[in-house]
């Protein structure tokens, strides 16, 4: 696996090398230089016919936001500003893939879309809150005017010169329509004349090809500084993101101490307490030998008993911090033992080509001991559906119940408890779970995989 | 009696030596390491293996995996495995082969050596002595599984100690009834697991195997 993984990245930086190399090229090979123009030519127009759906979608959004008032318009803003995202979206990608420059989304999260009224204009007021939502509007405006001038200005330019190589055979009926008989500065009157419009034809047609890839880098560069994150916003995502880190670094700390504490006192109360008495059990029992020995053969034997149930503490304990099929065999086949263990009739298949970092391994797989508890416990389900596997560098889990769903994560502590557990990786929660099941957990963390010896099977 | 002991803490490996000896068998290897032990079962070839589930180098379970290996090259190969905590899923790797001379206890188990021996013994006579613990675990769980639903709990009685390992003998002794009786019920457990006559032994192995939901082939 790692193998084929590396030389994925061999074959990539020999792309990109190759890539470069092209591009070096560009401006020396004449041909290429030549097809550049020709398509950034014909890319202008595309961009142009944008101006029809921008300017429908702005007239959408000045109705929705005139009907806010209303209280209407807190439905239809959110959908107005989706479709114009989705445009938005669409530029981005073009730029992308003919001018290579790539634009990040701004957005902010939106909210979970809730039913009724109070999700609409909680999401409204998320949109409208958000500075990109506005500067979405502002290249709603701008873009139609500058962006569709500059987009079609290198093919009116070719076509004026196509037109002056096409006046010999063509001025003759204008001029008999009586339509205008100027080319450039030259006054097109006579066959002589229109031979010279189309001599200038040529350099006319060269210059439009000229101007056409400076011209989509300039229709990019507007599109970028209108549509991609500004300062102000990158450093508003760069706090989220510190503010987010800073409190499941929190919360991941709570719990550990928690965790900690419990395991202190599960010592203290258990083991330890156990270990106590059976000192004071076998000092008894050796003063007891010679006076009473049959005494001191029963505190023995209850002495056995408590050193065994000490040993079963302590090996509770343990498998509550770290279980050993975990540690042996790794995550699928930690969590087919969970399930040969959950009373619930559970079916596994895992697909993972390896073995992630312990804590990650650890926390999906304590995450999914949890579901199984919450499904055996809450849902009524008599089979669950445990899958693993590995996609796009994410570890991802999905536990399916067939029992009567309605589980929310606002309610159910367990869930809650979960999500956190998950946080801390930068892993999420996704709970899909309606009225009368069946209920679905996925669980996703990002991660890397090392090949390590993981399944016997 | 030949044995191989694998056991990588060196007051238990020495405990265990002693214990042995004790019950006069002959401790013919005892090693500390996975490599070491598939080595000395190939070469040795004794009447049981004593082995630790997690043994160096890996400290997963070397001890386990090496138990297999030698049990695919010297098929039947009596070994009873040791360990920590008691898994499922280990035991039903450990029988799947379905040859029985399998044991799968918790350490503790030799807090009373007399148990212990006699278990040892069992198992390089070709039985079966499964942990109480994995058969408390699978109790717990029995209702999921067809097959055993059929069971009356008077019969799955039976067969749990039958899982553990006991005789028609020593499972009458224990549930006082007589040996007829069990021999009554055993024959009612086969036929309810499908298990057409054969070999005595054998089918126990494979009424154990049905109890722990593998499928035997």
């Amino acid at each position: 696996m790692t193998s084929s993984i590396t030389t994925g990245v061999v074959n990539n930086v020999q792309n990109t090398d190759t890539t470069t190399g092209r591009t070096g090229r560009t401006g020396r090979d004449p041909l290429r230089a030549l097809g550049n123009a020709v398509r950034s030519t014909l890319r202008g127009p595309v961009l142009a016919a944008l101006a029809v759906p921008q300017l429908l979608l702005l007239t959408a959004a000045t109705v929705a936001a005139c009907l806010l008032g209303l209280g209407v318009g807190a439905l239809l803003v959110p959908p107005t500003v989706l479709a114009i995202r989705g445009l938005a979206g669409l530029r981005r990608r073009l730029a992308a893939r003919w001018s290579g420059v790539e634009i990040r989304d701004p957005y902010q999260p939106l909210p979970d879309a809730e039913p009724g009224f109070r999700g609409a204009w909680k999401r409204c007021q998320a949109i409208l809150s958000d500075q990109a939502s506005w500067r979405d509007l502002l290249w709603l405006l701008v873009d139609p005017v500058v962006g569709f001038t500059v987009a079609i200005i290198p093919l009116s330019v070719v076509a004026y010169g196509v037109l002056g190589l096409l006046l010999p055979q063509l001025w003759q009926p204008i001029a008999d329509h009586g339509g205008n008989t100027w080319y450039l500065w030259i006054h097109v009157t006579d066959s002589g004349a229109a031979g010279t419009a189309a001599l200038f034809g040529v350099p006319v047609m060269l210059a439009g090809l000229a101007i056409a890839p400076g011209a989509l880098r300039a229709h990019t560069a507007l599109a970028k500084s209108l549509l991609g994150p500004t300062a102000r916003a990158e450093a508003l995502a760069a706090e989220r993101k510190v503010a987010h880190l800073t409190e499941t670094r929190r919360d991941a700390l709570t719990t550990q101490a928690a965790e900690l504490r419990r395991i202190e006192r599960d010592l203290h109360d258990g083991a330890q307490a156990r270990l106590v008495a059976m000192g004071m059990n076998l000092g008894v029992a050796e003063r007891l030998v010679e006076r009473d020995p049959e005494a001191a053969k029963q505190l023995l034997a209850e002495t056995r008993q408590a050193s065994a149930s000490a040993l079963n503490e302590l090996r509770d304990l343990v498998r509550g911090i770290h279980p050993p099929v975990l540690a042996d065999r790794g995550l699928a086949d930690a969590v087919r033992a969970l399930c040969m263990d959950s009373p619930l009739n559970v079916t596994v298949s895992a697909d993972l080509p390896g073995r992630p970092e312990a804590p990650v391994e650890s926390a999906l797989y304590f995450a999914v001991s949890e579901a199984l508890t919450n499904a055996a416990k809450h849902s009524g389900a008599s089979h669950v559906d445990v899958q693993l596997w590995y996609e796009n560098g994410t570890l991802k889990a999905q536990v399916t119940d067939d029992g009567t769903g309605g589980a929310d994560p606002s309610r159910g502590t367990g869930l809650r408890g979960l999500e956190r557990r998950l946080a801390t990786f930068d892993g999420v929660l996704a709970v899909r779970s309606p009225l009368g099941g069946p209920t679905t957990l996925t669980m996703e963390l990002p991660c890397e995989l090392y090949s390590r010896r993981t399944s016997s099977s | 009696m030949r044995v191989v002991l694998a056991e990588d803490l060196f007051l238990l490996r020495d405990g265990l030596i002693r214990m042995l000896q004790a019950y006069d068998f002959e401790v013919v290897a005892a090693v500390d390491t996975g490599p070491d032990l598939l080595q000395a079962l190939l070469t040795e070839r004794p009447d049981v293996a004593v082995v630790d589930v997690r043994l160096p180098p890996t400290f997963t379970d070397e001890g386990l995996q090496a138990a297999l290996e030698a049990r695919r090259q010297i098929p039947g190969l009596p070994v009873l495995v040791l360990s920590q905590y008691v898994e499922q899923l280990y035991a039903k790797e450990l029988l799947a082969d379905g040859s029985g001379a399998i044991g799968y206890l918790l350490k503790d188990r030799v807090f009373d050596p007399d148990q212990f021996v006699e278990t040892v013994h069992r198992v390089a006579a070709g039985g079966t002595a499964l942990d109480p613990q994995v058969i408390a675990m699978l109790v717990n769980n029995t209702g999921r599984s067809k097959p055993l639903e059929r069971l009356t709990p008077r019969e799955r009685e039976v067969l749990e100690l039958m899982a553990e390992g006991r005789s028609n003998g020593a499972i009458a002794e224990r549930m006082v009834i007589t040996e007829r009786a069990v021999k009554k019920h055993t024959a009612n457990i086969f036929l309810k697991l499908d298990l057409p006559p054969s070999e005595e032994d054998h089918r126990r192995v494979l009424a154990v195997l049905a109890f722990l939901e593998v499928a035997p082939s």
